[in-house]
């Protein structure tokens, strides 16, 4: 699938999310701004991807830093009055990366539940001093009167989200380009060998410790950008950026559509977000309930996810017309 | 000060069995089947729900209805074992998080439709109303039978998994399950039986413990932290960590309610991330 043998050119099918996007843009401008939530919860579910997926590291407190970032642009907004959005932006990566950093220093040197329960602590521990903190971050009622002032002095974020669709568009692209480099690079491919086998690469004198800490960072700046993002889209940060459910989320959203596939990242959001939106308002018990036999069904049947699917499908029909395909196939 | 401090315990005591009955099946079948299962508080809440439907719907007496939250949480258990975590034994550790993530959600909503908004409401019987008068001070009834309650489940418990030919199964199938397995163990049978009895306990704890945390739709993701907490920072497998871990976080978590709301669980929080820093496989680990 992916690794340091496989032909690293962007095909033309890695172009379709993009055209995609643009179409969206063009054709339905009423759904504008749940259109740039899609994309930042894509930009947060690929840098979960890059740890979960390709790392393998299992964390249930990965909205320590989407929630740090988001309140640390929140925070320089409506308490220190700094309304750039990219020194937003920045101070949200600088931060989060930190945290990443720090934290990934200390907890990488366990594993299983013992890591579990540490990413959980992390996030859960932010949570009570966002709540307690109010007069910093305004507690249980949330951060309000956030504002971004216009993009390089030009354009102002509009009431029907044209500036901030694009804008996190933008910064989508940028990442998906970041995330392509690393996981088609020689570190890439060590990564997925530390998911695979960690012994084996501490065999062959690989730094698997380091090479954690390091992916950890980078995608702990990528969840800060997306929480930034989040709150200069809605003017507002509120406690549901972290603790155990956002982070629960998002998990939901990867493995839905694809853990360890970049693409994953891109459909399983989308689908989560607008099932949620037409469904979730209505008849929220029947939303959580299809979701946890979704995942139930997904964990027991379709390991690959949305994505996963697909890709059964088309070398079932692959197969079934060219019978040599298979090989092809089962030798990766 | 010192009464509010012998309050404090009391509480904190109360509060420490009660996460140690409801937690003490996970790091058993945690420990003995490797299966990272956030979704141990399920079985809590349907110990909840069990107990005051049957006490408010059908009129069962206390006693019986505390009975039945364990047998019946126990045996929907074994039918949940068998049907889908059977599946999963020696998946990779993603696979059961997100498994159990899935029962939560499903378990959750299941709840809410059937029981609405409202949490579980228990009607003690009157001879565990009021207080009881001791050593010149007033203690609720309902949170000394808790005590005394638990400390006789446990007990037994300890006896039976330090004492009996089961326990030495168990012990022997935490330590080493091929070998154990190879000496003529059913290890599937013991799995099921195990998990059942952490499953009734969880049940147990959950039903007794309603006015401590309060049973609703949403238990299960609520107290999921605590419960995880013990049994990280007990120490897989082990009976002895996760009471000594439950205790703690019954205190420590009452007197920073009491003292310090302002911080509200963080120094728990702080607290659990330095004893996993310090002990990763937890106090009294057998396995990380």
């Amino acid at each position: 699938m992916s690794g340091y043998s496989a032909d690293t050119r962007i095909r033309w099918t890695e172009w379709l999310p993009w055209v995609a996007a643009g179409l969206f843009f063009f054709l339905m401008p009423e759904y504008l701004s749940l259109g740039a939530r899609i994309l930042i919860f894509i930009l947060f579910a690929l840098s979960l991807d890059l740890i979960l997926g390709y790392a393998g590291i299992v964390t249930l407190g990965h909205s320590a830093f989407f929630g740090l970032g988001a309140y640390t642009a929140g925070i320089l907004s409506a308490r220190l009055g700094v309304n750039d959005a990219f020194l937003q932006l920045a101070a949200a990566a600088g931060m989060s990366a930190l945290l990443g950093m720090l934290t990934g220093a200390v907890i990488l040197r366990t594993r299983a539940l013992t890591l579990l329960m540490l990413t959980l602590a992390i996030t859960a521990i932010l949570l009570e001093i966002a709540n307690k903190w109010s007069t910093m971050t305004g507690g249980a009622d949330g951060l309000s009167g956030v504002q971004v002032s216009p993009l390089l002095g030009l354009f102002k974020f509009d009431l029907f989200g044209r500036t901030a669709f694009l804008y996190c568009l933008i910064v989508l692209f940028a990442a998906w380009w970041v995330v392509r480099r690393i996981i088609y690079s020689p570190y890439g491919a060590m990564l997925t060998g530390i998911r695979d086998n960690a012994a084996r690469m501490h065999a062959i004198g690989a730094p698997v410790y380091w090479r954690l800490v390091m992916i950890y960072t980078v995608s702990a700046t990528m969840a800060g950008v997306a929480g930034a993002l989040l709150t200069q889209v809605n003017q507002f940060v509120g406690l549901n950026v972290l603790g155990l459910e956002p982070s629960g989320d998002i998990l939901v959203m990867l493995i839905l559509g694809g853990v360890g596939r970049l693409y994953g990242a891109f459909v399983g959001p989308v689908v989560y977000i607008v099932v949620q939106d037409t469904l979730a308002k209505q008849y929220p018990e029947y939303w959580y309930f299809g979701i946890g036999v979704l995942l139930i069904f997904v964990v027991l049947f379709a390991r690959g996810g949305i994505l996963g699917i697909f890709d059964k499908l088309r070398d079932k029909w692959l197969s079934h017309s060219r019978p040599k395909s298979s090989a092809r196939a089962s030798a990766r | 000060m010192l009464s509010s401090v012998v309050s404090v315990a009391f509480h904190g005591v109360a509060y420490g069995m009660i996460l140690y009955v409801i937690s003490v099946g996970l790091s058993v079948t945690m420990g003995l089947m490797g299966f990272i299962n956030l979704a141990h508080g399920v079985f809590a809440m349907a110990g909840g729900f069990v107990l005051s439907s049957f006490m408010a719907r059908f009129g069962v007496p206390f006693p019986l209805a505390v009975l039945s939250a364990f047998v019946l949480v126990a045996l929907g258990s074994v039918v949940l074992e068998r049907l889908l975590y059977s599946r999963l034994y020696g998946a990779g550790e993603l696979t059961q998080v997100l498994f159990s993530i899935g029962l939560i959600l499903v378990s959750m909503a299941s709840a809410r439709l059937i029981f609405g908004d409202q949490a579980a409401r228990v009607l003690l019987p009157d001879y565990l109303r009021g207080q009881l008068h001791m050593m010149g001070r007033d203690f609720p009834t309902y949170r000394v039978f808790i005590i005394f309650f638990s400390l006789g489940i446990i007990l037994l418990l300890w006896f039976g998994v330090e004492r009996t030919r089961w326990g030495a199964m168990v012990r022997a199938a935490v330590d080493h399950r091929a070998m154990a397995q190879s000496v003529g163990i059913n290890t599937r049978l013991l799995f099921m039986a195990t998990f059942a009895l952490g499953s009734g306990l969880a049940g147990l704890g959950g039903a007794l413990g309603a006015d401590i945390l309060p049973v609703q739709w949403a238990y299960p993701f609520e107290h999921l932290v605590y419960f995880l907490i013990v049994v990280a920072v007990g120490g897989l497998g082990s009976l002895r960590g996760p009471f000594i871990a439950a205790l703690l976080i019954g205190v420590a978590d009452t007197a920073c309610k009491y003292w310090v709301p302002e911080f509200g669980a963080f120094l728990v929080y702080a607290a659990t991330i330095g004893i996993l820093l310090w002990r990763p496989m937890g106090l009294f680990g057998v396995r990380a």
